[in-house]
């Protein structure tokens, strides 16, 4: 994957509306063959890069590179990338087939390829048998794979997804997930996905763009964003997560609720304010004799896997994960190993907004 | 009505007619159950009936009945052969009315009608090449001045029709503004009134926005992703309107038709202002009939013969376009 070239790349990318600020200077890179995605909250600016990208939008300042070209300019007919719209935008006044066959009759093919072409792509989207149908009458799910067809018939070198799991029901949406990213690996297509779903970020991606009000906040591989998050932020809005204010001693020692832990992070100042990061997974209880620090189990919800309990302690209400569960109102030691203790440089404004 | 015509078992008919009407009403809101809120349904129901369905069967009387109240089809007869009555008694008195030139003036109404639906024809045709156009641009969503347009369009409205004919009078008229104007560039004169192309300009004015409105409403509710979703897939601007925006807003289109080209059928007074009596169009034709003429069994005949073509024309166009909202409107 890393050996696969560049194909697309926004060069330093804002984006204004009538001096509102929705993209603030955007570097990124696109590899071939790469399944990347674009997470963040609602308004974070992620479906404006993509419509940037589209050649829907085009950007106050920056350059957009597709393949070596700037295409920053070029209308989205010109491009050789297609996308699926949020909600589908499936042309109603239109069959199923003739939906798909959109493209290739724009692009004035001939019948019987279109024909042997869309077929195809029906077949792959489990939708053989409903060339004929009108697209209102197919539920959310055969629609958006009319979509997902539609564009994908048209060979494109790029698919821009826009949240087209969204309008969809839990499992279908686990199902759908699987077959994108199945689709993806067997077709070769670089699929640049826009998400405000961590979840499915993390399992489908390569790469995962966080964004944050019109800005990156850190790119990755899902792995690395998850146990390596830049900020408080990315934490908060990748998996579950303990943040709380502390202090560096020294390098590798850290004071938190009070205590000094040991850690494997080094280079910060003497006494610098830093955010600590532990996951609810990597808290450990254990006898309260053993703890490094002590407190009360105020709550237990048993969420299948695991039990989450909420627990008093050093000051600190944690929330931690186990198999084991603890009794509501007893007291018990928590521990964490120096690995899976995360300093990060702390973000005044993230917190402000915890 | 100058004096009752109408005989006993006449109003027993009419009578007869409502009542099943009435009954037919009660039946379909006792079988769709929601008789509380059908409750509020009937102060609608009671106009509809007193000021639509009964006319609508008073028109239906007249025009298969006589003066004297019996029933006879010598309405319709009047109509393909206008002058039929004074024919009949010329042949009687022994005289041939062929000979005396009368054979084709009988098709009088039949002109009328065809010359009718012709310009109604000329006045959809136009208000949609206009129209589209502009509700095409009001709806854009990048152009800042399409609600003031909107309202432009609305304001007109506000004034009486009647005024706004007559207001293009002053414009058209000999010694009007246009050919004042024209002569004090030392132009000669036009004679832009009393002729059809008058009537079909003050006819586009006043049906325009029935065209513009309906196509504007389904321009503007159309999702734009569907127009970027076209250009996704490699149409540009003009394919897109071509293959997606175009047969989208069909609705509105079968919509703004059906707006423009009922009135138009029965326009009346227009024709008269601007046409100067050298055109008379359908709506005229019953107007005189019942009002110059006083001759309500003729008048009701060729009511009846108008809105038999409108439905036939409006079933044409349910035809084109199923779906369309001009359809649910018969």
């Amino acid at each position: 994957m890393q050996e696969q070239p560049r194909l697309i790349t926004l060069e330093n990318v804002s984006k204004e509306y009538d001096g509102t600020v929705v993209l603030t200077d955007i570097n990124l890179y696109v590899r071939k063959n790469e399944f990347l995605t674009l997470l963040g909250p609602s308004g974070c600016g992620k479906t404006t890069t993509l419509r940037i990208i589209g050649g829907f939008e085009v950007p106050t300042s920056g350059k957009v590179i597709f393949g070596g070209k700037d295409i920053t300019n070029l209308p989205p007919y010109k491009r050789p990338v297609n996308t699926v719209f949020q909600k589908y935008a499936l042309f109603p006044h239109l069959n199923v087939f003739d939906n798909v066959a959109f493209g290739m009759n724009v692009a004035k093919r001939p019948k019987d390829e279109i024909a042997s072409r869309v077929q195809k792509m029906l077949d792959l989207v489990n939708l053989s048998e409903y060339g004929k149908r009108r697209v209102e009458s197919l539920s959310g799910g055969q629609q958006q794979r009319v979509a997902i067809a539609r564009a994908l018939v048209n060979e494109p070198e790029v698919l821009l997804l826009d949240e087209p799991l969204a309008a969809l029901d839990l499992k279908l949406r686990k199902g759908m997930q699987l077959e994108l990213k199945r689709m993806q690996q067997r077709l070769g297509i670089t699929f640049i996905f826009v998400t405000h779903d961590q979840e499915e970020a993390l399992t489908m991606s390569d790469t995962i763009v966080v964004m944050r009000e019109g800005r990156i906040e850190q790119i990755g591989p899902p792995k690395h964003i998850y146990d390596e998050p830049r900020s408080a932020y990315v934490a908060n809005f990748i998996g579950e997560s303990n943040i709380i204010r502390g202090r560096m001693v020294r390098d590798e020692l850290v004071n938190f609720c009070g205590t000094n832990f040991t850690c494997v992070d080094f280079g910060f100042p003497k006494d610098a304010p830093v955010d600590v990061l532990i996951r609810p997974e990597d808290m450990l209880i254990v006898g309260e004799d053993v703890g490094q620090i002590v407190g009360t189990v105020k709550s237990v919800l048993f969420k299948g896997v695991h039990y989450e309990m909420i627990i008093d302690a050093g000051g600190f209400t944690w929330k931690v994960h186990s198999t084991s569960m603890q009794p509501e109102g007893s007291r018990v030691g928590l521990s964490v190993v120096p690995f899976n203790i995360h300093i990060m440089r702390p973000m005044e404004e993230a917190v402000a907004n915890d | 009505m100058t004096d009752m015509r109408v005989p006993a078992w006449g109003w027993w008919l009419m009578g007869l007619g409502l009542a099943g009407f009435v009954a037919m009403l009660v039946i379909t809101i006792r079988r769709n159950r929601g008789v509380r809120r059908s409750l509020y349904a009937w102060p609608y129901t009671l106009w509809m009936v007193v000021f639509t369905v009964l006319p609508l069967i008073l028109i239906a009387y007249y025009a298969f009945t006589d003066k004297a109240g019996s029933f006879t089809l010598e309405n319709f007869a009047n109509f393909w052969d206008s002058n039929r009555a004074m024919k009949n008694d010329l042949v009687r008195q022994g005289f041939d009315p062929v000979a005396l030139g009368m054979g084709a003036r009988g098709t009088v109404n039949v002109g009328t009608l065809v010359y009718s639906l012709w310009m109604a024809f000329l006045c959809t045709a136009i208000s949609l090449v206009l129209g589209y156009p502009a509700a095409h641009i009001m709806a854009d969503r990048e152009f800042k001045l399409g609600a003031t347009i909107v309202v432009l369009f609305i304001i007109p409205m506000w004034m009486n029709f009647l005024l706004r004919t007559i207001a293009w009078m002053s414009l058209l008229e000999d010694n009007g503004l246009i050919n004042t104007l024209l002569q004090g560039m030392g132009l000669p004169k036009l004679r832009l009134m009393y002729n059809s192309q008058a009537v079909l300009l003050g006819m586009v004015y006043n049906y325009l926005p029935f065209m513009v409105f309906p196509i504007y409403n389904s321009l503007s509710r159309q999702d734009p992703r569907l127009s970027e979703a076209a250009m996704d897939l490699g149409a540009n601007k003009w394919t897109t309107f071509l293959r997606v925006t175009f047969p989208i807003s069909m609705p509105g289109i079968v919509s703004g038709i059906t707006m423009v080209f009922m009135p138009s059928v029965t326009t009346f007074f227009i024709p008269r202002v601007l046409g100067g009596g050298n055109t008379e169009m359908f709506g005229d034709l019953i107007e005189r009939t019942f009002l110059t003429a006083d001759d309500w069994n003729v008048g009701s005949a060729l009511s009846l013969i108008m809105m038999v073509l409108i439905l036939l024309s409006l079933g044409l166009l349910r035809k084109v376009d199923p779906e369309g909202e001009g359809g649910s409107l018969i």
